[in-house]
């Protein structure tokens, strides 16, 4: 059978089997606090639609989870919204200002010039994801929101979003490879490695998140459309 | 110790998928990476990923008009060595257009010797990851950080747009970098430019 979490399991059975979930449960607002909890009970007392919980833990643990027609036709659009808009803040606020600190600390002994490329590089990756996101928060979450009320906004559908939503992997995967091939032999090994587990774990994050966006809430609001024709 | 060749297949049916795996597992020299059933943009999209250094089709699998075009969609997708499993739907002009052929009767050093051999032939002029660039491709690599477009670095070289295309595909490959902003961060880490000329 395949792997799978049930809104009858303990929170902190679930992280036992996949500790990123403590980062992903807490962008939806459930913290360890709660982790004592069955997956039901948590969300009952902080208010979340159990299954939309339960899909998007499902979706963080096992790569080969495809959330089934029925199960994007039940979920709760406004938890998914403040789980997206939750992950976008910890991106572009905790996630990169570690790596930003971890980075500055790696490249001291580097000479100006280099440590300027590369902390320049990374400003821009930086605000490219600032922009990819701003992009989703000024233009698809209103526009759901507007759906929600019953309102259909002129000229815009989740298509032109996805037809338009771009990769941001590729800069990262850059970043990866001249961290780990080509920094100056008097940056220290240790830190580099931890700069390195850093942007994995970026990485695999984004990419779970884009697959939540691509493959549950785009769906899910074509689903949304189609009910208010 | 040198590291396993990576092997990826592409043929329709599971029990030659299976076999030809453990084959080539067995013989300690290739590694299976990833079987796939079809040629969809799927199978496409991860291959291009992934990137094998050797992919083995099965021709069946593409209709009987794209046979030949089949290898070169699929140097347009990975610049693996691409080998044709040879069978009874198979004719002698596909299997030219190939970097070799097995067949399902091959004995297991047979198969492994076939697959050697078709790795060597290209090694010459086949760039390996992470190996030195060349003094073009230096030259290529700078006029990109400095901004430079495919077109005006041709002009500027003398050289066909499709060569320049073909160079930074191996820049990339051999670097691991793909975006322009990453290029200039090589080019600056290795001194091929300096900081004034990017700016």
């Amino acid at each position: 059978m395949k792997d799978i979490f049930t809104p009858d399991m303990r929170l902190s059975d679930m992280i036992d089997m996949n500790y990123t979930l403590m980062q992903v449960m807490s962008r939806m607002g459930v913290g360890l606090s709660n982790s004592g909890l069955k997956a039901d009970e948590a969300c009952r007392q902080c208010g979340l639609d159990v299954s939309t919980f339960m899909l998007i833990c499902n979706v963080y643990s096992f790569p080969e989870y495809v959330p089934s027609p029925e199960e994007i036709d039940s979920l709760n659009i406004p938890d998914i919204v403040r789980y997206l808009r939750g992950s976008h803040s910890y991106y572009t606020g905790r996630a990169l200002n570690n790596l930003e600190t971890s980075f500055d600390r790696l490249l001291e002994p580097c000479d100006e010039t280099r440590k300027g490329a590369i902390l320049k590089f990374f400003v821009e990756y930086k605000s490219e994801l600032e922009k990819h996101f701003a992009r989703e928060e000024d233009e698809v979450f209103p526009y759901i929101e507007a759906l929600q009320k019953g309102t259909r906004p002129e000229g815009y559908s989740i298509d032109q979003f996805e037809e338009h939503h771009e990769s941001v992997d590729e800069k990262l995967e850059d970043m990866k490879n001249i961290v780990m091939k080509y920094l100056p032999e008097e940056c220290d090994p240790e830190l580099k490695m931890w700069v390195l587990v850093s942007i994995y774990g970026l990485r695999d994050d984004l990419r779970r998140h884009t697959y939540v966006e691509d493959n549950v809430l785009v769906p899910a609001v074509r689903n949304l459309e189609r009910d208010g024709e | 110790m040198e590291s396993r060749k990576t092997v990826s297949l592409i043929v329709p049916s599971d029990i030659v998928a299976r076999g030809l795996g453990s084959i080539l597992e067995e013989s300690g020299e290739f590694s299976v990476e990833e079987v796939f059933h079809d040629f969809s943009k799927a199978a496409e999209s991860r291959l291009r990923g992934i990137d094998p250094d050797v992919v083995i089709i099965d021709p069946v699998i593409l209709d009987f008009k794209s046979r030949k075009e089949g290898r070169n969609m699929l140097s347009d997708v990975c610049d693996s060595i691409v080998i044709a499993l040879d069978g009874p739907a198979v004719t002698e002009d596909v299997l030219k257009l190939y970097d070799g052929s097995v067949s399902l009767y091959d004995r297991q050093d047979e198969l492994v010797r076939k697959l050697r051999n078709a790795l060597e032939t290209r090694q010459p002029d086949a760039v390996s990851d992470g190996g030195e660039l060349s003094a073009r491709e230096k030259e290529i690599l700078v006029c990109v950080a400095k901004g430079m477009l495919n077109k005006e670095i041709a002009d500027k070289l003398n050289l066909s747009i499709y060569t320049v295309i073909t160079h930074r595909k191996n820049i990339t490959r051999k670097t691991g970098i793909k975006t322009v902003a990453g290029l200039t961060v090589y080019a600056l880490l290795n001194n091929l430019i300096d900081l004034a000329s990017v700016q």
